[in-house]
């Protein structure tokens, strides 16, 4: 969903640098935070009624100020002191050069480490992504006053805090809790299936634009590369992981004619450098992974020895259940289904009872020339499936037994 | 995942909340709010609530077109449902974790159920 051009697209890409003009300016990101979204849902009201402002960022700051002092007023009055201060602070230029260091210390500041993973969802979201609490929370399928209170709650526990790149010794960290947010908020997005969330799509669309902004930041970051080559890899899919009746297409019977080849051409131009030069990280391996798919004509003609050699590395840098199963599936491919099946047998105890074990076991059955033990898997599956089209889906399998 | 934190009651619990005296009986409400109070802030909390009398449960029948509604308490009803919690955590044991701090668990009535969800996945 490209909103580039429209009244929201603008107000989205300017809401961080207004947020950084503001807070800059007054110091206080919690107020600051909330006046910006106020003069968003302003210009949001306003300009496509009136036009744009000759110059929206200015009028943006302007109007996210003057809401600050409203804000403040209504407050308490033991702020009255600070505010007659802020009145006589001789406003700064409104439409400062923008400036990426600026945009990548707000991300970090939404993605603190105070604040849990939610809470940083939420915040950025909202203080960088310029979405409205309404949206966020439909995304989310959460109600509206429960992500209210989460931000809220978010920025008080901030309070504070210094708005200033952290360290050396501490930015790999905390710049890796940005990138697991904005993966977070992408598979959000990209697990929605078109007929029954069509909203959460634009989640997707989302955490590609602000890969894009924390790409522009730190250019040479691998991994922030990795990020955005996997984003665009993965949703270069989409038009072909749902069929006409709204049904999930797996992997393997994709059209893949319909699959996307610019966001193809632009990730695996991104994942090959950033392997290249970079010294290769969890996000680099699995955008690789989706890079040897994508370039794929079909499953039979993967190069299977390659993705179980990714897995391999990544079950070393990034172990997890999901890695060793699907690294499982990889050597099932390359040896054959008993090799998976020995395998799956004395796989990762956190693997137990997870429904995609038996789909894979169901699988690995079915090629391997079992149709019943297949079934029962497939059936057992379904049974243990939390989402409704991936229950649809085993159920085809094992009825087509 | 979300999961749904069922609060049942029964003759034995509902009886002891109604036995309990005043200050106790505040104590106990306090562990509710100190509860929602942290999955708030872990982000975990999508909403929680009690559920009304069940003296105040409807039940609705359509039958050829007509609607007719049965008043409640419903006598052959064991356990019925007073309240709920809904949320959102990374992994069973989480929520697990957070059932057991529920003082109805005490009489064997707190259960939890995962959500469908509605959103898809490419495998």
């Amino acid at each position: 969903v490209s909103r580039v051009g429209s009244v929201e697209g603008l107000l989205r890409e300017l809401a961080p640098q207004v947020l950084v003009a503001v807070v800059r300016r007054y110091g206080d990101f919690d107020l600051c935070e909330d006046a910006v979204q106020e003069a968003l849902l302003a210009a949001a009201l306003q300009w496509p009624a009136d036009g744009l402002p000759d110059n929206p960022k200015g009028w943006l700051v302007t109007t996210a100020a003057r809401r600050r002092i409203e804000l403040w007023r209504n407050e308490s009055a033991r702020r009255r002191r600070e505010e007659n201060d802020a009145l006589r602070t001789p406003p700064a230029d409104p439409d400062p050069p923008p400036q990426t260091d600026d945009t990548l210390a707000l991300l970090l500041l939404c993605c603190h480490p105070a604040l849990t993973r939610p809470s940083q969802v939420a915040l950025t979201l909202r203080a960088v992504g310029g979405l409205t609490t309404a949206e966020i929370a439909r995304a989310f399928l959460v109600p509206e006053p429960t992500i209210a209170q989460r931000i809220s709650r978010a920025k008080s526990r901030i309070k504070g805090t210094a708005f200033s790149m952290p360290d050396d010794a501490e930015l790999p960290s905390r710049i890796a809790a940005v990138l697991q947010v904005l993966y977070l908020v992408f598979n959000e997005g990209s697990t929605a299936s078109s007929g029954t969330a069509l909203h959460r799509v634009e989640l997707t669309a989302e955490a590609l634009r602000l890969t894009r902004i924390l790409r522009a930041a730190i250019p040479d970051d691998g991994e922030v590369a990795g990020l955005l080559a996997l984003m665009l890899l993965t949703d270069a899919r989409r038009p072909a992981r749902t069929d006409a009746a709204g049904e999930l297409v797996p992997l393997a019977e994709q059209d893949r004619t319909r699959w996307d080849p610019g966001a193809i051409a632009e990730g695996v131009g991104l994942v090959t450098r950033a392997l290249s030069e970079a010294p290769s990280g969890p996000y680099q391996l699995q955008a690789a992974i989706a890079a040897v798919h994508d370039e794929a004509p079909c499953t039979q003609d993967t190069d299977w020895p390659q993705i179980l050699g990714l897995y391999e590395l990544l079950a070393v840098l990034a172990p997890g259940p999901m890695v060793t199963l699907n690294r499982v599936v990889a050597a099932a491919m390359v040896h054959g289904p008993r090799t998976g099946l020995d395998a799956l047998a004395q796989a990762d105890p956190a693997l137990a009872g997870h429904h995609r074990v038996d789909a894979v076991r169901a699988h690995l059955l079915e090629l391997a020339g079992d149709p019943q033990g297949a079934k029962e898997a497939y059936e057992e599956a379904a049974r243990r499936a939390l989402s409704v089209p991936e229950q649809h889906h085993l159920r085809r399998r094992a009825a087509a037994l | 995942v979300k999961y749904l934190i069922l609060l049942l009651h029964n003759s034995a619990s509902r009886e002891m909340f109604t036995s309990l005296p005043p200050e106790e009986r505040a104590a106990g409400l306090a562990v509710y709010e100190a509860l929602t109070e942290e999955l708030v802030d872990s982000g975990e909390l999508v909403m929680s609530s009690p559920l009304a009398d069940e003296s105040l449960a409807r039940r609705v029948t359509v039958a050829e077109g007509r609607t007719s509604t049965t008043d409640g308490p419903f006598a052959e009803v064991k356990e019925h449902l007073a309240g709920f919690y809904l949320v959102e955590c990374k992994t069973e044991a989480r929520v697990l974790e957070i059932a057991a701090r529920i003082p109805e668990a005490e009489f064997g009535v707190v259960e939890v159920r995962p959500l469908m969800d509605m959103s898809g996945f490419e495998g």
